[in-house]
């Protein structure tokens, strides 16, 4: 900064102007190979892991192709690999989440963003801050000694009388199954959702919100109407960090979900999730393709993943294009 | 200030130069099974032989196999053993073969929760079977009942529990099964984590336990230790010779010697279901996985004098720690293989 040449401080056409060699004793040059590679080697990363997982599951990619994907017998000692009930309970699991967590996430963030005063706000967003960094093992703790027995005791037979003429809700409450694990990952996700959504609320103009209020409409339509649909993208990335986590957890989900691989109508079955028999089997198979098969498990949580995460980008871009367009909806 | 950090840097530069030249460091990995006994005995062998360092990892069996066969350790461990095709992957890629080497034994023992049932139950063969393939669904079948003359089993449904995770305790349990059913043999089979016909899966002893613990009218399986430690009820298992016998070490050792008199000269056998009238049959051994060939003769001399310390004066260790001792017999001609080692 001492130099004279660099008095203003915008890099943009004065960088342009200037010869490769002063932009390289300024640092610019350097500091922006550097960045570069920092970028790049995210993406080499993916790309490295990518081909790691499928250089890692030969075997099984070529006896079971896309019958890897249809079939539901995971049979290691004879050899049988299909993956279809852990990607159904890794679904099913992140589904109950999302249902339960979203609504839940984004009602607490718009009272802490736009209706709590700032004290409370500020102090509840240090909780949920701190809930957010609780390791997944102790939310699998929380899980087994508490969701499982009052699951067992009263919220199954409670759902079992009420709503049990739903397929949803039938069969045996053994306490641990797809809802348990389902409502563990809310608890979970809930913290990231709040904190996100708070963010990005917080961070709409304060503008967008007094011209509604200019325009007569009360506290909750300019909150509802106005500051919710402009901060609609970041809300989605919220929900879509939320999902990340639901889909890829593996301790917490493992302790509750029962860890048998089936496919059932009742949230009250137990299942399995791609994340937990990889955790669960892995130190100990044995053979080729057995331990292969857990590789190719490795790479469908990684499509799975990829899919839903460009389904959220383009719902992201299409539902922000509708919102900057008619302003709400 | 800056001469002090000098010399204390000169010293450590020393100090590890002589650590490095006079200690020998051995690796191992594999099961977590015996991984108590394992950490006793590797430590007060140190004390013994301060110039000598065991390390061992436990991963799990498959793991254990796994990296003795890529050579990344010099030993591996498992509870059960190598099968003939992960030996002839060993020979193929080291040229020689690997050795089995009993060490210790346990046992798997049948825990249950029925409420209002607090006396230690009998099970037979084809009972535990029959639960186990969902076959025997309700506490008060005749399978169960017959048995259990004097215990009122109630008329609930059974919740098989057993372990979500690859495990040698899976492994003898289901080779247990495998052995007394034929529909077990051919349906289920037997390895480290089968395709289970019924039940939910608990994570390690203790997601078995805490499981088992927590749902009325649950039955699963766990390590004799484990249960024994934890003092959680656990059933009478009826052996070959039709007595049910309550699991122990000494029940455990007496399968061993059951079995010891056919003991192959490779030590790869299975001690589940054996004869003898005292034989708990769900007992099995679990072995080191060393090398035949050797090409640091200094590390073949040192593991092999481990290994005849272990069946000896190790062998007095085993029980304060709740594995059963190997039987004499073994002991002798697990001390005759040792020359094998080369």
């Amino acid at each position: 900064m001492a130099t004279s040449t660099t008095a203003v401080p915008s890099a943009g056409p004065v960088a342009g102007s200037r010869s490769f060699l002063s932009r390289l004793r300024d640092g610019d040059e350097i500091a922006r190979l550097i960045t570069f590679l920092f970028a790049a080697s995210v993406v080499l990363i993916t790309l490295l892991l990518v081909f790691e997982l499928w250089q890692g599951s030969v075997l099984p990619r070529h006896k079971f192709g896309f019958s890897f994907f249809r079939t539901s017998v995971w049979d290691p000692i004879f050899d049988q690999f299909g993956a279809l009930p852990f990607i159904y309970g890794t679904l099913v699991t992140a589904g109950v989440a999302l249902i339960i967590a979203v609504p839940l996430g984004i009602g607490a963030a718009i009272f802490l963003a736009e209706l709590a005063p700032a004290r409370i706000s500020d102090t509840l967003e240090f909780f949920i801050d701190l809930l957010a960094a609780v390791p997944s093992v102790i939310y699998g703790l929380l899980g087994v000694f508490i969701v499982v027995p009052l699951m067992r005791e009263y919220i199954q037979p409670g759902l079992k009388n009420t709503l049990g003429f739903l397929p949803l809700f039938q069969g045996p409450a053994y306490g641990v199954g797809f809802l348990t694990a389902g409502i563990v990952l809310a608890i979970m996700v809930i913290p990231y959702i709040i904190s996100v959504s708070r963010e990005v609320l917080l961070s709409v103009p304060r503008d967008q919100r007094e011209a509604a209020l200019s325009l007569g409409s009360t506290r909750w339509e300019s909150t509802w109407k106005v500051v919710v649909p402009f901060a609609r993208g970041g809300i989605m990335g919220s929900i879509f960090l939320a999902l990340a986590r639901a889909l890829g957890e593996t301790m917490a989900v493992t302790m509750v979900i029962g860890n048998t691989p089936t496919i059932s109508a009742s949230l009250f079955s137990p299942g399995y999730s791609i994340a937990a028999v990889i955790a669960n089997e892995f130190t100990e198979a044995t053979g080729a393709m057995y331990t292969q098969s857990l590789i190719e498990l490795g790479l469908v949580l990684f499509i799975l993943t990829f899919v839903l995460n460009g389904f959220a980008r383009l719902l992201i871009v299409a539902t922000s294009q509708r919102g900057a367009g008619m302003g709400h909806t | 200030m800056k001469r002090l950090a000098g010399l204390f840097l000169v010293v450590l530069c020393l100090a590890s130069i002589v650590w490095a030249d006079s200690t020998l460091s051995i690796n191992g990995a594999g099961a977590t099974f015996p991984y108590p006994m394992y950490s006793k005995w590797f430590d007060e062998y140190h004390k013994k032989n301060a110039n000598l360092q065991i390390n061992y990892q436990s991963i799990g069996s498959g793991g254990g196999i796994k990296q003795v066969t890529e050579g990344t350790v010099d030993f591996g461990a498992s509870d059960l053993p190598m099968n003939e095709e992960q030996l002839k992957t060993y020979q193929d890629k080291h040229g020689s073969g690997i050795l089995h080497f009993p060490t210790v034994m346990g046992a798997v023992v049948a825990t249950y929760n029925i409420p209002g049932v607090s006396a230690d139950l009998n099970f037979t063969p084809e009972a535990l079977a029959g639960i186990f393939l969902g076959k025997i669904t309700k506490w008060n079948d005749p399978a169960i009942a017959s048995a259990n003359s004097g215990v009122t089993l109630p008329a609930n449904d059974i919740v098989v529990v057993h372990r979500a995770d690859g495990s040698g305790t899976t492994f003898i349990w289901t080779d247990y099964l495998s052995k007394i059913s034929d529909e077990w043999k051919k349906t289920v089979g037997a390895g480290a984590s089968p395709k289970w016909p019924v039940g939910l899966g608990g994570k390690g002893n203790e997601g078995v336990t805490g499981t088992v613990k927590n749902t009325p009218n649950s039955i699963g399986y766990v390590e004799l230790i484990y249960a024994q430690s934890n003092k959680i009820p656990y059933g009478s298992v009826k052996n070959s010779s039709g007595t049910f016998v309550k699991p122990s070490l000494a029940a455990v050792s007496a399968a061993a010697a059951g079995a010891a008199k056919e003991m192959p000269d490779d030590f790869r056998v299975s001690i589940t279901n054996a004869p003898g009238k005292a034989a708990y049959p769900i007992s099995s051994f679990t072995w080191l996985l060393i090398p035949e060939k050797f090409s640091d003769a200094s590390k073949r001399d040192a593991l092999k004098g481990f290994l005849k310390w272990a069946l000896d004066d190790g062998q007095n260790y085993a029980e304060s720690l709740s594995y059963a001792k190997l039987p004499k017999e073994v002991v002798a001609k697990e001390l005759k293989a040792i020359n094998k080692i080369q």
